[in-house]
């Protein structure tokens, strides 16, 4: 009886509808966020900062802005990357260009992938399954095809634009330790902002177009207008993403890191993480962060043995592996074990 | 119930036809306020198109739709349908699966909450106030409907009977000036049955909500409601009181005849 | 004029091949609902598993080998990974076949290596001269082969006895198994079918190409041509192909030098949203009418 959900009665509704009910929960994530805050900065090493952790936090807000779309809202997109792009390029211009402040830039870059990832989601609203997947690989290809061909867009040569000194508030943006709290303050409350958006009313609709989507309209949901604000929440946190990952950590947007396996491996984090929840797109995010790494650590443990072939693929392989294997044997992800977890530690120590 | 009222709802000669197949044909219909009436008529008949056609899913080819004294559109999208004021439970479960209980309940509220997207985001203000609000709106139809036990739970993984109890809290949600249900007792042993019929009398007669039910369980459709009209094959055979309908020969020829040989 | 002819005609033989990965795509889909992404990774498959047996035995028996492999790969796949998850959602089927994708190019490289190479199974690649027109004999030959292929697949599905069970299957999974078509052994035969396809597209795209990573790609380039032609029509699969091939040369040719040249990695999938906002079912796909 480690996990408590009993005995906390509540005695009006706005407890009961307060964001983490539970007080172990609040627990938890009292000590995540201190860990994230003061612990995390302070002992690890410049490399975990700068290199696992602010793309680890980037990702994770790629992933639950395509957990929106598609955990929440049932609508697939294999476009993500390229709307990370567009923000990552768009937040550039209106920085290094324009001279806009940084964290207005960010969340500008935010809203423009937001508008261009709404138009692409209008056919959404009469096309399902796998012609909406296709038309959003379109959105991909346009885009990626529109940020190296257009010199206004992409500025330099090869479609890359540097990213400058960052200043915020007069200051200097140049440690891994600066950069990794501008990252965490960001996505720590775009976080908040989700769980609020997916738990209230606007996440309800969402999920019943995803359930039923013709009963929802029935009832009174408008298809039209969730879908399309689904698109663009969900692409405006892409772009949030796509900017916060290129100004802390790519040091130049590039369509490069931006391409259609990028969006594919978005895809696979949310379904190794857990569609519909919140803390999926953090496990599935930190899962394809360390993924290469880890591989990379125990081929070099095996080096003679393995051959090289296999060491180039074996990334693939594990990743098409555990897609398949999620999606057989646990659909809702780490998360859901996760959620057994709690189940078997509200029983503690009796099994019954 | 009054005939001289004027009718919530009023379909004129409404005509549709699929593929050169005539589901409806010229048909016309009243439903008056405060009753409930039924839709019934042998496999095939048309029921579940017309109700497809108040909706709005479909749209039929000829014909007008009255609500509420106004004339609608024939091509209308359905969620206007359901601001208009217009309720409905389905003939198949089309509950949220991956929703609990009340959160199915509270979709059927979209139209009645009005938080913007950064109040929601930010859990403040109007969004919290509106949130508590229509949550004990949602505790009233949970007690009515005795869920209180199951209000937190996956409503994918309720029994079928359950379900359609969910399905019609989900529908009076929306407190609808008219609510339409699809065979709400389909499939349904004999108590649970008992159960749905009082709901729909407590819910007709305490609340004051107008009905419009399909149903093939010609006894519950004889006990609770006041008017019935029956379609077969797309045309409208027949109207009136239970009584009438019973001793109508049309009926008893197309109908209840053949349900009487079926054992019913 | 001429050289809109030979635009055209090159466009239409490129389209072909682009009939030919849909039509995989086509078969799989009307068979067993999943829309399986890993076609163009079977295509990459099967030009390295031939690459790598030719180096060790003659055109005939590496053939006959890289048949086997594709044949293995269907029956795991349909007995592995598709089994679970009989009647899941169609997004969950889609879901798998993008692991798949992964999977089968990640195995594949893994035993026959990462890096290009070159396949030549001796069809002669001369220019032939019709009339004024130039075109390319390897072009002409493999047309020729993919319009057999496709023709006596249609063949295959109309007049014999496994053709038209397949058929059954696909159009109603619980009929089928009530007249005892066993359901998960017609899918294997489907992906077998499939897989062949995606061998000779593999071989028509690996000579001219080189056997590498990019053919995996080539499954992209059909899904435009899937959209336009309906995702369940075989005959739909095969006139887009046609269209979208054309068309995006066309648009290359002619429009590209205005906007910067590169177009034809999205044209089609530009002419396949247009198709779409007006006929969200493709040009023989079956509408679906939602039932409440």
């Amino acid at each position: 009886m480690l996990y408590r959900e009993c005995g906390n009665f509540k005695d009006n509704y706005a407890k009961d509808m307060a964001i983490f009910p539970i007080p172990l929960d609040r627990w938890g994530l009292g000590i995540m966020l201190v860990f994230a805050f003061l612990v995390i900065p302070f002992t690890a090493s410049d490399y975990w900062l700068s290199s696992i952790m602010i793309p680890f936090y980037c990702f994770s807000l790629a992933a639950l802005g395509l957990n929106f779309l598609t955990g929440y809202a049932g609508q697939v997109s294999l476009g993500h990357a390229a709307f990370m792009a567009v923000g990552a390029y768009s937040s550039l211009i209106l920085y290094g260009r324009y001279g806009i402040p940084l964290v207005p830039s960010i969340l500008g870059g935010g809203i423009v992938s937001a508008i261009v990832g709404s138009i692409f989601g209008i056919p959404s609203l009469r096309i399902k399954g796998f012609y909406l997947a296709v038309s959003t690989l379109a959105a991909q290809f346009i885009i990626e095809w529109v940020l190296t061909h257009w010199k206004w867009v992409s500025g330099g040569v090869f479609g890359t634009i540097d990213v400058p000194n960052l200043y915020i508030f007069g200051a200097l943006l140049d440690t891994p330790l600066k950069k990794y709290y501008l990252v965490l303050c960001i996505v720590a409350l775009m976080i908040t902002f989700g769980k609020n958006l997916v738990r209230g009313q606007l996440g309800r609709n969402w999920m019943a177009i995803r359930d039923m989507d013709v009963a929802a309209e029935i009832i009174g949901v408008s298809l039209f207008r969730y879908k399309l604000i689904a698109f663009a929440v969900s692409s405006f946190y892409a772009g949030v993403a796509g900017a916060l990952i290129t100004i802390t950590y790519y040091g130049a947007a590039n369509i490069e890191e931006f391409n259609l396996f990028l969006s594919f491996h978005l895809l696979g984090m949310i379904i190794i993480g857990g569609m519909g929840t919140i803390l999926g797109s953090f496990l599935g995010a930190g899962f394809m962060v360390l993924l290469p790494i880890f591989i990379n650590q125990s081929m070099l443990t095996f080096m003679e043995r393995v051959p090289s072939n296999l060491r180039a693929n074996s990334e693939a392989i594990v990743f098409g592996g555990l897609i398949v294997f999620f999606l057989i044997v646990e659909p809702y992800g780490m998360a859901r074990l996760w959620h057994t977890i709690k189940e078997k530690m509200r029983l503690w120590p009796f099994p019954y | 119930m009054s005939q001289k009222t004027e009718p919530i709802l009023q379909m004129e000669a409404i005509e549709i036809s699929f593929g050169g197949l005539k589901a409806l044909d010229k048909v016309s219909l009243q439903v008056y306020p405060g009753e409930i009436m039924a839709i019934i008529g042998p496999n095939g008949a048309g029921k579940t198109t017309l109700l497809n056609v108040i909706n709005g899913v479909y749209t039929p080819d000829n014909g007008r739709i009255f609500f509420d004294g106004k004339e609608r559109p024939l091509k209308i999208k359905p969620h206007h349908v359901a601001a208009m004021g217009i309720s409905r439970t389905f003939q198949n479960l089309a509950l949220f699966k991956g929703m609990d209980t009340w959160s199915n309940i509270m979709v059927g509220r979209t139209k009645k909450m009005h938080a913007g997207f950064f109040s929601q985001g930010i859990y403040w203000g109007m969004s919290q106030k509106e949130e508590i609000e229509h949550r004990e709106a949602v505790e009233g139809i949970i007690d009515f409907l005795e869920i209180e036990n199951i209000r937190k739970q996956p409503a994918g993984m309720l029994p079928y009977g359950l379900q359609k109890r969910v399905e019609l809290g989900r529908a009076l949600a929306s407190e609808p000036k008219l609510l339409l249900l699809d065979e709400p007792m389909a499939g349904m042993n004999l108590e649970e049955k008992e159960d749905i019929a009082r709901f729909i009398l407590d819910a007709n007669e305490e609340i004051g909500y107008t009905i419009a039910l399909i149903e093939h369980d010609m006894g519950v459709v004889m006990d609770i409601c006041d008017r019935i009209v029956v379609l077969d094959f797309g045309n409208k055979i027949a109207e009136g009181t239970p009584d009438e309908i019973k001793s109508n020969p049309k009926v008893i020829k197309a109908y209840l005849g053949e349900a009487e040989g079926g054992g019913e | 004029m001429n050289f809109f002819f030979e635009v055209l005609i090159t466009g239409l033989l490129v389209g072909i091949m682009y009939s030919l990965v849909a039509l995989g795509f086509a078969l799989i889909y009307k068979a067993s609902d999943v829309f399986n992404f890993a076609q163009g990774d079977m295509s990459l498959l099967a030009g390295l598993a031939l690459v790598g047996f030719l180096t060790i035995m003659p055109l005939w028996l590496a053939l006959v080998c890289t048949i086997a492999v594709m044949t293995l790969l269907a029956y795991a796949t349909v007995f592995i990974i598709f089994r679970p998850l009989v009647a899941r959602p169609p997004l969950i089927l889609f879901m798998a076949a993008i692991g798949l994708a992964f999977l089968v190019q990640g195995i594949g490289q893994s035993i026959w290596g990462t890096d290009a190479k070159g396949l030549n199974i001796g069809i002669p690649d001369n220019p032939i001269i019709l009339g004024e027109l130039f075109l390319s004999s390897f072009d002409l030959i493999f047309g020729v082969v993919a319009a057999a292929l496709v023709g006596g697949l249609v063949l295959f599905f109309q007049k014999t006895r496994t053709g038209r069970a397949l058929r059954a299957v696909a159009d109603d999974h619980e009929a089928a198994l009530s007249v005892g078509i066993p359901l998960l052994n017609a899918w294997a035969v489907t992906w077998v079918i499939a897989g062949i396809v995606a061998t000779v597209a593999g071989i028509a795209w690996g000579s001219r190409l080189g056997v590498q990573f990019s053919l995996s790609l080539i499954a992209l380039k059909a899904l435009p041509v899937l959209i336009l032609g309906g995702i369940d029509s075989i005959p739909g699969a095969i006139l887009a192909g046609l269209v979208v091939g054309a068309g995006e040369n066309l648009a290359e040719v002619f429009i590209g030098p205005y906007v910067g040249g590169g177009i034809q990695t999205f044209f089609p999938y530009l002419m396949a949203l247009l198709f779409l906002w007006f006929r969200p079912y493709g040009m023989f796909g079956k509408e679906i009418i939602d039932r409440v």
